[in-house]
């Protein structure tokens, strides 16, 4: 069994050594860097599904929380903007988490009836007036500072690797929110829920400017690693380089990659290793037996809610660290490029080829529909030129079918979703 | 031989068995008992004749046909009709569209066996247009009831029909379930409240651990004593 | 005068347009509703499911503009919807064939019906792009307005204009229509009561003898007929473009569970609580209230409580809002 595994992880890295090969190595470590983040979404996934069953469709929220924290965390704060509109929409803010704390406070502590409805709505809605009169002029005078270049906040100027936390902490506060919601009700309400504040969080990031630049990106988010030009100006790294017969700029490119790969690693193997532990330990067991009969846990007094929220909560945390991983290796954030289809999608299935509820089958799923994510699309473009290539050229359906290349990645990815979940639903890797 | 009975039946839901070579006979027009304490496997008895547990041994036939391989769905056809214990109401149903659903596999023409379940329980007739949902508990069974009568059936199963229900509406629903046999239907029900249930009884079963473990008139195991004392409470 | 100006203002951008958009996610919230009723999974497929029905529709209106036929002054596509339908029913069965009686048959926990009508999600989104292209696709024709803006001015001598598209009513009217028809086949033939009874109550349905894969299928073609009826009007509306689709998704749970999912009288409320709230707060004030404010006191923003961006954030408000109070919707009492 075990070494079936091993000829799994095995295939996967003689795949990538066959791109390094035959493609380019900076292909093979760009698509490897990627494999590891994706797993590590992967493995938050796991944690709400494999563990406790539980069906989000909001990763895509929960990692771009992850990309803001990169920007918030690490960028420098741009100093006219916060003496400009920082306070008063810092205010605006304050203003408004104390108006929902005030809401939520009378509602707990009002008798029940017609006069309590009425003073919460009425302290939501004037909340709501005052504090959109304290916002919309802060953020119009921040985003008037230098808008080309700036016009945000910009961050705390920390160290980047910071970010990954905080992308943490970012997510389980949304997954916990959201999780109070929509838990203990049926399984689907989750998913409904997830899916419309993960279209939320990045409506968010896509329009507010003051905070993410919305779509004209942040660019330059600082690095956990050395920069190209940098180390091609570096005596030693040029003399290394040279010593081992590449080429300067590859091996600047390549030295890059390696060093993300490096502390992605760690993430990675950190990730696995406490998840391996909790789901050993009393509680994991506890989480598996709430998963496989929910009546009997709640019979047996397990607050099942209470764990789901949990193990909702910490899920999510790892897929916020993994979204600050993305940005920092992107060196950029790009609210755009935040698909459900991307993301979410692209992460279940993931975890259900590789083995939902087991650790290994996440990583497995993460690696190896990552690396099928990339390069199917060059052999779907290969295909499709040699479908048409007894088309003429310049003729419409050839132009369509090469465009239409991109877009049957989705029915391959669709079509193994299904397979999988109908033919082998354990996974490549099934729980142990 | 008996019209409806199941004959030796041994089987249960997981690999244990629940009946053990147990036997459950009526006969056209009778009212058939079964009594236990709990977890006597009454209950699965009655679902083993009806097909709703795969039987590893004995046989079940009505009428002198065998019918053990049928699904409950085919036996409906074969004039055996259920009323489950629990949820055996279409709740956001009208009451005579629980009827007319009773009847779903008729093709004929139900209105006359619809004004006979009328007649038989009123109080529907008055509440026709209204949800089954928002009845009382006894008018509920009722409507459980009238729904199996819809398919004209030989014989009429129910599991526990005055669960949870007043001692007034139970003696009413006897009542009524005798005067549903006098028609010709033979009658076979699980009952918690094993005294009441026997005295209406023209035969009875007293099940232990899934076995027979006493089967006589009704009125015969009312006056045994061994019976009152381990089941009637003395 | 004033008064009628602010109001016929207030018609043209939020009233006529909400009733159209209500039309549209009470119609697609009735399809996921049905479907949650008798599969009893919230259906992830059916924005897709209507983007799918939109493009036969499209495809056969560009077939047919082609051959120079059309029923001007109505659109085309009216002429086309019967055989998009048709279309649909085939395709809809052929994935319940191959993919979700097996669920079925194995007894699979709703969630797995989700995750399989997820993956069905990806195959339709892709092999509509594949068909007709990520882009917008215009295919409406036949009578653009009913009453423009100019004509109205004109015919009340009022300021502003109320402009009425003749897509608009269309959507209404057929919106009315399948409503009808759907709870007079629900309500009054045997084959809707069954479906009723199997939707209530899946064991006794069985026990008295319906057929649970009869039912299954006729749940398919009601949601065919639902799905490209609502795609194709929400195309000739706004225009045809598939992501737009996989966007209605959200407003369209929302109002299935504001109407409690399983509830085909909640789903249409509910469609039209969430098309009027989101067009309500999003929409800009200002020349509302241009007319019936004094000068000095009107402020000086648009009026606008939240902006266009953040639409979906008004379903989702709702939506948590009704999670949090009323988990099983508004509307108590029947399930489909």
């Amino acid at each position: 069994m075990m070494n079936r595994n091993i000829v799994y992880f095995a295939v996967f890295f003689a795949m990538l050594v066959f791109v390094g090969m035959f493609q380019s190595w900076t292909v093979a470590f760009s698509i490897f860097n990627l494999c590891l983040i994706s797993a590590i979404m992967a493995l938050g996934v796991n944690i709400q599904w494999g563990y406790a069953g539980l069906f989000s469709v909001g990763t895509t929220g929960f990692v771009a929380l992850g990309g803001v924290a990169a920007v918030v965390t690490s960028m420098p704060p741009v100093q006219e903007a916060w003496t400009t509109g920082g306070a008063r929409l810092l205010t605006a803010l304050v203003f408004a988490g104390a108006t929902i704390v005030i809401s939520v406070l009378l509602w707990k502590r009002m008798t029940k009836g017609r006069i309590r409805g009425f003073v919460v709505a009425a302290t939501l809605i004037i909340g709501f007036f005052i504090f959109r009169y304290l916002f919309d002029p802060a953020v119009a005078e921040i985003e008037s500072v230098n808008p080309a270049a700036e016009g945000y906040l910009g961050g705390l100027g920390l160290h980047i690797i910071f970010s990954w936390i905080v992308g943490g902490l970012f997510a389980a506060g949304a997954a916990w929110m959201i999780g109070k919601v929509a838990l203990g009700l049926r399984s689907d309400y989750l998913a409904i829920a997830t899916l419309g504040i993960s279209e939320i969080i990045i409506a968010v990031i896509k329009n507010e400017d003051w905070l993410t630049r919305g779509v004209k990106n942040v660019n330059g988010i600082p690095r956990p690693v050395a920069y190209e030009v940098d180390l091609q100006q570096t005596a030693d790294f040029v003399r290394a380089a040279d010593w081992l017969g590449i080429d300067t700029v590859l091996a600047s490119s390549l030295y890059v990659k390696f060093s993300y790969g490096i502390l992605f690693l760690i993430v990675l193997g950190l990730i696995i290793w406490l998840s391996e532990l909790s789901l050993n330990s009393p509680w994991g067991r506890m989480m598996r037996a709430i998963r496989d009969n929910e009546e009997a846990a709640a019979a047996m007094g397990k607050d099942v809610t209470k764990r789901h929220l949990q193990v909702f909560v910490i899920g999510s945390a790892v897929c916020g660290i993994a979204g600050a991983m993305l940005t920092s290796l992107d060196g950029l954030l790009t609210p755009a490029s935040y698909q459900p289809l991307r993301f979410t999608f692209l992460i279940w299935v993931m975890v259900i080829v590789g083995g939902s509820g087991n650790n290994w089958g996440a990583v497995l799923g993460g690696f190896i529909i990552w690396f099928l994510w990339i390069e199917v699309e060059p052999l779907g473009l290969w295909i499709m030129e040699w479908v048409t290539s007894g088309l003429e050229d310049g003729s419409d359906l050839k132009d369509h079918l090469r465009d239409s290349a991109a877009h049957m990645r989705l029915v391959t990815m669709g079509a193994i979703l299904l397979l999988v979940l109908r033919f082998n639903p354990k996974g490549l890797i099934p729980e142990k | 031989m008996s019209f409806l009975i199941g004959k030796n039946m041994t089987g249960g839901y997981g690999g244990a068995n629940i009946i053990n070579n147990c036997t459950i006979s009526v006969d056209l027009g009778q009212i058939a008992v079964i009594v236990g304490p709990n977890g006597a496997g009454k209950s699965t008895a009655m679902k083993a004749i009806f097909g709703m547990l795969d039987l590893r041994g004995g046989s079940v036939s009505i009428d002198g046909r065998d019918i053990t391989g049928l699904s409950p769905q085919d036996r409906v056809a074969t004039g055996m009709a259920f009323v489950p214990q629990t949820q055996n109401i279409f709740v956001s149903l009208t009451v005579e569209e629980n009827l007319e659903m009773g009847a779903f596999l008729r093709m004929d023409d139900i209105r006359s066996t619809l004004d006979q379940v009328y007649e038989l329980f009123p109080i529907l007739a008055d509440k026709r247009k209204q949800r089954a949902g928002e009845l009382s508990g006894g008018q509920r069974q009722q409507v459980a009831v009238g729904r199996a009568l819809m398919t004209k059936p030989k014989v009429l199963m129910l599991d526990e029909p005055t669960a949870g229900v007043s001692p007034i509406v139970m003696d009413e629903l006897f009542s009524r379930i005798i005067e549903i046999s006098k028609q010709g239907i033979s009658i076979l029900m699980v009952e918690q409240n094993a005294r009441q249930a026997l005295a209406i009884a023209d035969v009875g079963f007293v099940l232990v651990q899934g076995e027979n473990r006493y089967t006589d008139s009704g009125k015969a195991l009312l006056q045994n004593p061994d019976v009152r004392q381990s089941f009637l409470g003395g | 005068m004033d008064l009628l100006n602010a109001l016929v203002v207030l018609a043209n951008f939020v009233i006529i347009p909400g009733i159209a958009y209500g039309s549209t996610l009470a119609l697609g919230a009735l399809g996921i509703t049905l479907i949650y009723g008798i599969l009893r999974f919230s259906n992830f497929a059916h924005g897709d499911t209507m983007a799918f029905g939109g493009m036969f529709a499209v495809l056969g209106t560009w077939w047919l503009q082609s051959k120079g036929i059309s029923i001007a002054p109505l659109p085309t596509a009216l002429l086309v919807i019967p055989f998009a339908i048709v279309l649909m029913i085939l395709f809809l069965l052929f994935c319940d064939r191959t993919i979700y009686r097996y669920y079925r048959k194995v007894k699979a926990s709703p969630i797995i019906l989700v995750m399989a009508s997820l993956g069905i999600t990806f195959i339709m989104n892709g092999l509509v792009r594949f068909i007709i292209g990520p882009g917008e696709r215009r295919f409406a024709d036949g009578t653009r307005f009913l009453i423009s803006a100019r004509d109205f001015k004109a015919m009340t001598g009022l300021n502003e204009g109320l402009a009425i598209r003749l897509s608009q009513v269309i959507t209404f009217v057929a919106a009315i229509i399948i409503v009808a028809a759907l709870f007079w086949f629900l309500n009054k033939t045997r084959t809707g009561k069954s479906m009723r009874a199997f939707s209530d109550n899946e064991d006794l349905a069985l026990l008295s003898g319906i057929n649970p894969e009869k039912v299954v299928t006729i749940v398919w073609v009601l949601v065919a007929i639902l799905a490209t009826v609502s795609g194709t009007l929400y195309g000739l509306d706004k225009t045809y473009k598939p992501f737009t689709y996989f966007m209605l998704l959200l407003p369209m749970f929302a109002a299935a569970i504001v109407g409690g999912l399983g509830n085909p009288v909640g789903a249409i409320a509910g469609g039209f609580v969430i098309a009027f709230s989101e067009i309500f707060v999003t929409y800009a004030f200002k020349k509302f209230f241009g007319y019936i404010l004094p000068k000095d006191m009107l402020p000086s923003g648009i009026i606008q409580i939240i902006s266009t961006d953040y639409k979906f954030a008004v379903s989702f408000t709702i939506l948590v809002l009704v999670l949090l109070f009323r988990p099983t919707g508004i509307f108590k009492g029947q399930s489909i």
